[in-house]
């Protein structure tokens, strides 16, 4: 069932792909025998989605994208990263990576936490200056350059990682579960403003998070895993506009495709060996 | 005022301690002068403040030491032998030099250890062995050898406090080497950094609370080091040669003026390194 | 090549190698004189065949070990040894080196278990210390005097076995063991005391971290004048030495109890006495035993320092001092080395009980770090 929702998914391409995985199978080997983290995940991630990953603890969607960001070696199948393999995208900085916490250096002022990637990957002092005041401006933190992140609301913290993560113009937008420490008053806020950093970049964005609204609110592409073996078990494609007021998630539109996903998390916890 | 206030009651409580251990631990040998110079009916305030006056009392009075620091270091010449501030030098310039050797080899060795597995396994162990050893026990006799095969002065003193030393920072720096959490070390792997970047944009900066919360144990017992390295050789001078002839001599008065420029000087010391530290810190960004 | 080497582990079979060849050409007119030794070359030479077929990583080990052997075997009484042994003790070492890499990736990439086979390396290193000591001071003919070979101080350490012992027990069990006992009970008590009022806690804090960082051993010629030339004076030392860090550490460690688990005892009603036995004594127990071992090692140091301000005719200390006076300094080796035993197993006696006591803290649970 989920294969012939990938295969439409593939016939739909309109756009040129920016991530291609081809039975992509990762497992881990450890003390108690292996983990199968990813098995047979097969995914296109067309320039300009924003592709969120659902799914219980466990289904792999963030090692997946550990997997994208080559922080992990698949085991068999294949991936590619803008035409290229994952090394090599990582070599050549194809994306910016947002982690759950926002591993920002306390050492470091705002700005400068911001300049890191930029002096690590040689960028002239007054390009990085550009760059840390437009992508501030974009997370809207202007002001905060001087400040320590400890000077911080958590919710600032992670917008300043986001803005490290835009800040040297990666078209992809590698984000795993980056509001979940977060309260919902501030997630909401999170979240409206990214639809609209999205909008205004013209980014390929993929977000890992286990909340439904979340991720029906944000996305063109849901894709649903589940665990024991991490694979991908329905892609549902929105049907919802670019432009999204928080109140759409109370049209039977949103809530149609919420419970979609909600069905595809519960028939993937049902799924029994009839896979491969 | 509400942080000295308790320290300086505390400090006050010892100092009435000591006049009063001064009295009691000197009496003895007071009654004996006294009874010599038949001098009977002594009322105890007099009585007292002879005991605070003797020339090699069993413990001295907090001023006697006190003025005996101010006339071998103020009121003497520097180069004279009797100048605690002469011996104080030499004590420092060994513990100085020692601890910036024991520093520098200290991070190497943790740089080293960090970076290669090999190293890790075979090093680190024995690093820990070594100080179970009381090296500073041997520390004399170091020295000793050292002059044998024509080491003298400054550098066979110096070797022990680099001994001594170096331990704390290489296990403070390992420490503070590798406390960068893998979420941080896997950005810098998304941003392709070299290993060069990482160690210098991530690991040597997360490392220095650690450097110099190491570097105040280092410095005090590379102190601890110089001085006790002295106790071999009574002619080559220093704190620690203060100690020995002031023992050898029974001048009790002098041993405690030795012991309290030393501990004058740990102080300082610490303080100095604290004083670096909260500079570093400051630039760093610390929680004021 | 072989790709399976990194470049840190092909530059050390290179210099093993090397190393073996030039020492079996530089010992070629008396090769008749040491066969070991040339068998040793000859293989490390071959070692070389690594880079075109698989080599054991135990094969390095076993080198680098006929090697040792060899070079101690053919090592000439009383003269330098030639100038080709050193060749020999370089390439041994090389292998040793090169063998620690290869093991330890071989662990690292979970070919081989970690427990066993990790204490090897340390005890290699260990051996390749000894090793290197032996031969240097043997090789090189370095004066006794100055620095005796392992296997003299050991001659030494088995001829004198009653006189070390008496030394040990005047030194170890009179003034180390009783001394280490009253300064941490005392500095226990005293911080339990202070502990209950926040003054008192202000005020002997800084002061007690002041006092730790002092040369406190320097109070030994003072102490031997009150309390006399016999064990008392040395115990004396150690109590000095040794209160202020337990001082320290257990108020730190009285503190270190959560809010919320002191709530939880307030909900209970419970006691001052009950809450110090049930969460906060439990909850110092790591900082108490980092004071432990602290004092461990600080105490034997000051017991034997003490003993160089006067003791009576026997100690370790005394030992230590007058060997030196006397140059029977293989004696004064074999004194460290027991020294250096009763220091480490003292210390391990410690870190033992604490792995039995804290067992429940992340530092032990965690082991290795």
């Amino acid at each position: 069932m989920s294969d012939t929702v990938i295969e439409t998914s593939f016939a739909k391409d309109t756009g040129p792909a920016v991530v291609r995985a081809e039975h992509l199978g990762l497992t881990f080997p450890t003390g108690d025998g292996d983990v199968v983290a990813l098995s047979d995940v097969n995914l296109t991630i067309n320039k300009g989605d924003f592709v969120s990953f659902i799914g219980p603890s466990g289904c792999g969607k963030t090692t997946f994208l550990r997997t994208i960001a080559d922080l992990e070696k698949p085991t068999s199948g294949t991936l590619t990263i803008n035409g290229m393999s994952a090394e090599e995208a990582r070599r050549a900085r194809a994306y910016g990576y947002v982690f759950q916490a926002p591993a920002l250096y306390p050492w470091r002022t705002i700005e400068k936490n911001i300049a890191l990637p930029l002096e690590i990957m040689g960028y002239a002092p007054a390009q990085q200056a550009e760059r840390i005041k437009r992508t501030m401006d974009l997370v809207n933190l202007s002001g905060f350059e001087k400040k320590y992140p400890w000077q911080l609301s958590g919710g600032m913290q992670q917008r300043a990682s986001i803005a490290r993560a835009l800040a040297f113009d990666a078209d992809l937008l590698l984000m795993d579960e980056p509001f979940g420490a977060l309260d919902e008053i501030v997630r909401d806020h999170l979240n409206s403003e990214l639809l609209k950093l999205w909008d205004r970049t013209q980014k390929t964005i993929c977000f890992v998070t286990h909340s439904i609204p979340e991720a029906v609110y944000l996305s063109t592409k849901i894709v649903v895993m589940s665990p024991r073996p991490g694979r991908v078990t329905d892609v549902i494609e929105s049907t919802l506009p670019r432009e999204r007021p928080l109140d759409i998630r109370e049209t039977p539109e949103f809530l149609a495709i919420a419970a979609r996903v909600r069905d595809g998390l519960r028939a993937g916890h049902s799924y029994d060996g009839e896979h491969v | 005022m509400t942080r000295i206030l308790p320290v300086l009651t505390i400090l006050l409580a010892i100092l009435l301690f000591w006049y009063a251990m001064a009295v009691h631990m000197n009496a003895p040998w007071q009654t004996t002068l006294n009874t010599r110079a038949d001098l009977t009916e002594v009322p105890f305030t007099t009585f007292a403040q002879q005991t605070w006056a003797q020339d090699k009392p069993v413990l001295p009075a907090p001023h006697q030491v006190i003025t005996e620091i101010w006339n071998a270091t103020v009121a003497l010449e520097l180069s004279s032998k009797r100048s605690l501030a002469y011996h104080g030098w030499i004590t420092l310039s060994a513990t100085l030099l020692g601890f910036a050797f024991g520093t520098a080899l200290g991070v190497l060795l943790a740089v080293a250890i960090i970076h290669n597995d090999a190293s890790d396994r075979s090093l680190m162990p024995w690093i820990i062995a070594s100080q179970t050893i009381p090296i500073l026990a041997v520390a004399p006799m170091v020295v000793v050898g050292l002059g044998a095969v024509g080491l003298t002065g400054l550098v066979p003193k110096a070797l022990i406090s680099m001994y001594l030393s170096f331990f704390p920072v290489v296990v403070g720096m390992v420490k503070g080497l590798r406390s960068p959490e893998n979420i941080q070390l896997d950005l810098m792997r998304t941003y392709d950094a070299s290993p060069w970047q990482v160690f210098w944009k991530l690991r040597w900066p997360a490392a220095m609370p650690f450097l110099f919360a190491s570097m105040k144990v280092g410095i005090a017992i590379s102190l601890i080091g110089a001085v006790v390295a002295e106790l071999s050789n009574a002619s080559g001078g220093g704190l620690g040669v203060r100690l020995l002839t002031g023992s050898y001599n029974g001048q009790t008065v002098q041993i405690w003026a030795a012991l309290f420029i030393a501990a004058g000087l740990a102080a300082i010391l610490v303080a100095l390194v604290g004083s670096a530290e909260r500079l570093v810190n400051r630039r760093m960004g610390a929680r004021a | 090549m072989r790709s399976d080497l990194s470049s840190l582990q092909l530059y050390l079979a290179l210099v093993a190698a090397g190393t073996g060849l030039a020492g079996l050409l530089a010992g070629l007119p008396t090769l008749g004189a040491a066969p070991l030794l040339t068998a040793f070359y000859a293989l490390a030479t071959l070692s070389l065949a690594r880079l075109v077929m698989p080599w054991s990583l135990w094969l390095d080990l076993l080198l680098a070990l006929l090697g040792a052997v060899a070079l101690i075997a053919s090592l000439p009484p009383g003269a330098a040894m030639p100038l080709h042994h050193w060749l020999a003790l370089f390439s041994a070492w090389a292998l040793a080196w090169l063998f620690v890499e290869r093991l330890s990736a071989a662990i690292r990439r979970g070919r081989l278990p970690e427990t066993g086979i990790g204490l090897i390396i340390p005890v290699l290193f260990g051996l390749a210390l000894l090793v290197i000591w032996e031969v240097v001071t043997r090789g090189a003919n370095v004066p006794p005097v100055l620095l005796p070979p392992p296997s003299a101080i050991w001659a030494r350490l088995t001829a004198e076995v009653p006189l070390l012992w008496a030394d040990f027990v005047q030194t170890f069990i009179k003034s180390v063991i009783p001394g280490y006992i009253i300064g941490c009970l005392a500095g226990l008590a005293v911080a339990i005391a202070v502990d209950r009022s926040p003054f008192l806690k202000a005020g002997v804090m800084p002061i007690g971290n002041f006092m730790s960082a002092l040369p406190i051993i320097g109070i030994a010629p003072i102490m031997v004048m009150w309390f006399g030339f016999d064990w008392q004076s040395k115990a004396a030392v150690v109590v000095a030495m040794t209160f202020f860090p337990m001082l320290v550490n257990t108020v730190a460690g009285l503190n270190a109890a959560s809010a919320i688990e002191r709530d939880l005892m307030t909900t209970y009603a419970a006691s001052y006495w009950q809450t110090l036995m049930k969460l906060r004594l439990p909850a110092a127990g790591p900082f108490i035993f980092n004071a432990l071992k602290i004092n461990s090692t600080l105490a034997l140091i000051g017991a034997i320092v003490a003993e160089f301000f006067g003791t009576p005719v026997v100690g370790m200390g005394f030992r230590i001092s007058t060997g030196v006076g006397r140059l029977a300094i293989d004696l004064v080796w074999a004194e460290i080395a027991v020294a250096a035993v009763a220091g480490s197993a003292f210390y391990a006696g410690v870190a033992l009980v604490e792995r039995a006591v804290t067992f429940w803290h992340p530092s032990v649970r965690g082991g290795r770090a």
